[in-house]
């Protein structure tokens, strides 16, 4: 499953990083720590989260996420979406709650399995 | 192969720059990946540490065939309990720190989970020492 169907089967808005649209998804992680991120997120799994600053980008570079969702209608700072285009790992954004999407992606991430 | 990094007290829109550079070196040298991403957790702690509690400081890594031996050094407050600082969950960080999802105590035990090796010293106004090392085989 790549970041591009979750887009279109969730409806996500593309904030920033489209280039990273084909980017393969394996699993997610949904954390608002950024160290528990830091320490339990694998490579290929898309991020959850309600933080917007420069470091998730910093996070989801070094740990190779493939992309990370805002919940709640969140929109990336400006300096976050720079990162986010020049790294060409997107950041996209939804309107729901976490629990709800996290919930969508979970069964969305099953059934292609 | 050495290589030197400043990490500014702080300045939270530069932490993980260091700790990315490093990352970088080691794809280039065909390290292990798995070596890799426990090596890259654990500087990223230790570079945000830095940002978070200290005035300044540097990352000095040192690689040779078989290991990958990383100091991060800093002008600051020091740590007064080591063995105090590694329970998870413990955190000096401010308020406006954690806001940003840092500050949580799992920085210093993740750090020891993804290394061979660790040391910590520190002393209480002048600053911390910590020395990571990874073998790469």
């Amino acid at each position: 499953m790549k970041v591009q169907d979750i887009v279109d089967q969730l409806g996500l808005k593309i904030c920033s990083g489209a280039a990273g649209l084909n980017r393969e998804i394996v699993g997610g992680y949904t954390s608002d720590l950024l160290s528990d991120v830091m320490g339990n997120a694998n490579e290929n799994q898309i991020w959850l989260t309600l933080q917007t600053h420069k470091n998730i980008m910093a996070i989801a570079s070094l740990k190779d996420l493939a992309a990370i969702i805002l919940v709640k209608g969140y929109q990336p700072e400006e300096d976050t979406a720079a990162q986010s285009n020049e790294e060409g790992i997107p950041i996209l954004s939804s309107e729901e709650e976490t629990f709800e999407l996290t919930g969508k992606i979970y069964d969305l991430i099953k059934r292609t399995k | 192969m050495e290589f030197r990094f400043e990490i500014e007290g702080g300045n939270f829109s530069k932490a993980g720059t260091a700790s990315s550079e490093v990352k970088k070196i080691l794809k280039q040298l065909n390290v292990d990946p798995k070596i890799i991403k426990r090596t890259v957790v654990s500087l990223y702690e230790a570079e945000v540490n830095v940002v978070a509690h200290a005035y300044e400081g540097e990352m000095n890594v040192e690689i040779i065939p078989d290991k990958v031996s990383v100091t991060i050094q800093d002008k600051g407050p020091g740590i007064p309990d080591i063995d105090q600082a590694m329970q998870e969950g413990y955190s000096t960080a401010t308020p406006k720190v954690r806001e940003m999802g840092f500050g949580a105590g799992m920085g210093l035990p993740n750090i020891k989970k993804n290394s061979d090796q660790l040391n910590i010293s520190s002393k209480v106004n002048v600053g911390t020492i910590v020395e990571i090392v990874n073998y790469l085989k």
